[in-house]
């Protein structure tokens, strides 16, 4: 099948909307691709050229000397040096040369270059020359050229050793897990009693209890920061505790997920069918029986979703950690490590990148492994502001 | 190093126990209190019915104190606060509110807000609705759309070190590392430092939420179009309708409520915005918001509760009317049940 039946098959209309998502995929991926291939180069290659030529290979700019004067042979009326510029054992590509060194680039490799006064010179891409000129070559030294040299594409796992050591992301990455995950089982249980009572318990004020639930899913947590952070200070003055401690970061992180849990999970339990919950009362179960042996198992969806949220949530976050925890290294988190890397290490892309992608790999996991259960609690609970 | 790991899986552990033990225990003592003999039929009756009136405030107990002590008692606290000075022990009256509104760096920060809202969820709203129906007409559409996804996983520092490479700037004669500068440079533009060209460098920092956000608006709005019944369409297109009159006046109105949703989320996390701010710029060349005065005033100088708790309750003022219609569709919805 050539190319045009295969078009036409297609249809120009479908080929145009292949051809934009794939345009807007390719713009999405390219800066997270960006900082992955820059977290493996080489810190000279990633300051010396744009990580989008890693796989060609950087242009480097070295000098060379071409052959004495006295090396000349003569062939008819021309006085020929010919070499290499490459000392022996040395590699590479000659992409470019020049004889100032302000324009490296001046002539093409294999082009050859009037340099005037009855001169040639050309440098072939393997490195080999030849310098000729119409009448004797005069002085003692040689020639100084310089190269543009590409030099092959190296990759590195260095980035990562640095960082993982010596910069402290290893210990944060562990802190990060210290946070994150009490943080998010903590809420799960105890919202999933509250759903269960809201949803299937009648008592007084049930209605006012959900509205609240609701209305506190959207209140930002800037207006918890300051009255909790007293707060905090006062109970650690008080007992003579670190005011900032991974409890005390837990128990925040837990009640700031606790409202789109209780709204998540009863909303779901609510479903659950009316006769199974029934004929288990009728059966003489207790609540508490009802709700570990039924009403749990039944939400597992419900209840994956939530934690894929509030594990996401308490790993990439940055704010509640730098107000309830210490930057001391015991406590300093992946996401306030890149933040303080970013102010000390300001261009040192070979340190950042790595850091970064350390940071992102396991939300990045989590999120392709469970991308369903992650739509489905959006789809259930996109009233919340993230 | 290891010891934290097992300290953590044992509060793990732990917290689960004591969690389960007291909802344990509380039911076996709410039983023992109230006891249900079988020979007195009145006693069982009046006893069953205070245990279920009990129990429910058993099982909420928990929820109920944490957002109680984490964020109803806040609430109330900061607006008092914002009414105090720095220490929060003195009464002061209106003068932090009379503070901000004659603050430069406040109005900025509101001006900034503004700018955020009004371009953000509307750029995340209209490509995520066309990559919806762009990807949901393509067999690879559910890949693209993960892969479009993705940047929701990533948190903001970390999108932002992504961003601050792309708009990376070298000085003098210097190869531009950064995507951004090459590709002016290709097209024969002039490098520059981007994030610090007043005004626009807004428009940077925004860059990175609407790549993180626009994956969230098109899987929502992606379910809310294959929820549209096929018999609208079909009938639309007997009729004659073109695809562009097909999206405007058939599939964009019956997805309105969705989209609205999806404006109002992504509003409400525009006016929290912080660690995009605080990492790229931190607020340096105008780029100042709501959420990161409020942080700085917070610890700036020893820390001004007072002026903090204004600019808190600014963001609060923010959210409030969505607050109210998220309350009343809830309560709505909840009529049926």
């Amino acid at each position: 099948m050539n190319a045009a039946s295969s078009l036409r098959r297609i249809g120009l209309p479908r080929l145009i909307v292949h051809l934009s998502v794939l345009v807007i995929c390719i713009i999405w991926l390219i800066p997270t691709l960006g900082i992955l291939v820059t977290s493996f180069r080489d810190a000279g290659q990633i300051s010396a050229s744009g990580w989008w030529t890693a796989f060609t290979g950087a242009a480097e700019t070295s000098a060379a000397r071409l052959g004495e004067p006295s090396t000349a042979k003569q062939e008819g009326t021309n006085y020929v040096i010919s070499g290499s510029v490459f000392e022996q054992g040395q590699g590479g590509a000659v992409r470019a040369f020049g004889t100032r060194v302000a324009a490296p680039t001046e002539f093409q490799a294999g082009q050859a270059a009037d340099l005037g006064e009855g001169e040639t010179l050309t440098i072939n891409e393997d490195g080999s020359y030849v310098y000729t000129k119409n009448a004797p070559f005069d002085g003692e030294r040689g020639k100084r050229v310089y190269l543009s040299v590409a030099a092959p594409p190296s990759f590195t796992l260095d980035n990562y050793r640095t960082v993982l050591t010596s910069q402290g992301i290893g210990q944060s990455f562990v802190n990060s897990l210290t946070v994150a995950i009490p943080a998010t089982i903590i809420p799960i249980l105890i919202s999933a009693f509250a759903a269960y009572a809201l949803s299937w318990m009648e008592f007084p004020g049930r209605a006012l209890i959900i509205a609240m639930v609701v209305g506190l899913i959207v209140v930002p947590l800037q207006m918890s920061l300051i009255p909790l952070l007293r707060m905090y200070n006062e109970i650690g003055n008080l007992f003579g505790v670190p005011s900032r401690s991974y409890a005390g970061i837990w128990l925040a992180h837990s009640a700031f997920g606790m409202p789109l849990a209780i709204y998540l999970l009863r909303n779901y339990i609510a479903g659950l069918p009316r006769e199974i919950i029934e004929s288990a009362r009728v059966d003489g179960a207790s609540d508490f029986e009802i709700f570990v042996k039924i009403i749990l198992p039944l939400s597992f969806p419900a209840l994956a979703s939530f934690s894929i949220f509030q594990f996401l949530w308490t790993w990439n976050d940055l704010l509640v950690a730098m107000v309830f925890l210490g930057t001391g290294k015991d406590q300093l988190v992946l996401t306030g490590a890149l933040n303080a890397l970013l102010g000390s290490m300001g261009g040192k892309w070979e340190i950042l990148t790595a850091s970064a992608f350390i940071t992102i790999v396991v939300p990045i996991i989590v999120f392709f492994a469970l991308q369903r259960y992650l739509v489905r609690g959006l789809l259930a609970g996109s009233v919340k502001g993230g | 190093m290891i010891s934290q790991v097992v300290s953590a899986v044992g509060v793990v552990i732990a917290g689960v126990f004591v969690c389960a033990l007291y909802y344990w225990l509380s039911d076996k003592i709410l039983q023992a209190v109230f006891p249900v003999p079988v020979d007195n039929v009145h006693a069982a009756s009046v006893n069953l019915n205070r245990r279920a009136m009990i129990r429910p405030w058993l099982f909420l107990g928990p929820a109920l104190v944490l957002l109680v002590v984490y964020l109803v008692y806040p609430v109330v606290a900061t607006f008092i606060l914002s009414f105090h000075d720095r220490s929060g022990g003195n009464f002061v009256g209106l003068s932090n509110y009379r503070w901000a509104i004659q603050d430069a760096q406040f109005r900025q920060s509101i001006f900034n807000n503004i700018l955020w809202l009004a371009v953000v969820p509307a750029a995340c709203t209209f490509f995520g609705l066309v990559i919806a129906v762009l990807t949901d007409r393509i067999w690879w559409g559910n890949l693209a759309k993960s892969l479009i996804f993705m940047p929701m996983a990533i948190s903001f520092v970390g999108a932002s070190v992504i961003w601050k490479f792309i708009y990376e700037y070298r000085g003098g004669t210097d190869t531009q590392i950064g995507l951004l500068n090459a590709v002016v440079q290709f097209f024969g533009g002039d490098p520059q430092v981007w994030i610090s060209i007043p005004f626009w460098n807004n428009f940077f920092l925004m860059a990175i939420l609407i790549w993180i956000q626009t994956g969230f608006a098109m899987v929502i709005l992606s379910a809310a179009l294959r929820g549209i019944p096929e018999e609208t369409v079909e009938a639309a297109v007997i009729d004659g309708a073109s695809g562009w009159q097909i999206f405007w006046k058939i599939m964009v109105p019956q997805i309105w409520g969705t989209i609205a949703v999806v404006w109002t989320t992504i509003t409400i996390l525009v006016l929290k915005v912080f660690d995009i701010v605080l990492t790229m710029t931190n607020g340096q060349w105008n780029t100042m918001v709501l959420a990161n005065l409020m942080f700085d005033w917070m610890f700036r100088g020893g820390g001004d509760s007072g002026r903090s708790a204004v600019i808190a309750l600014v963001i609060m003022a923010a959210v409030t009317p969505i607050m109210i219609w998220n309350i009343r569709q809830a309560n709505k919805e909840m009529g049926g049940h």
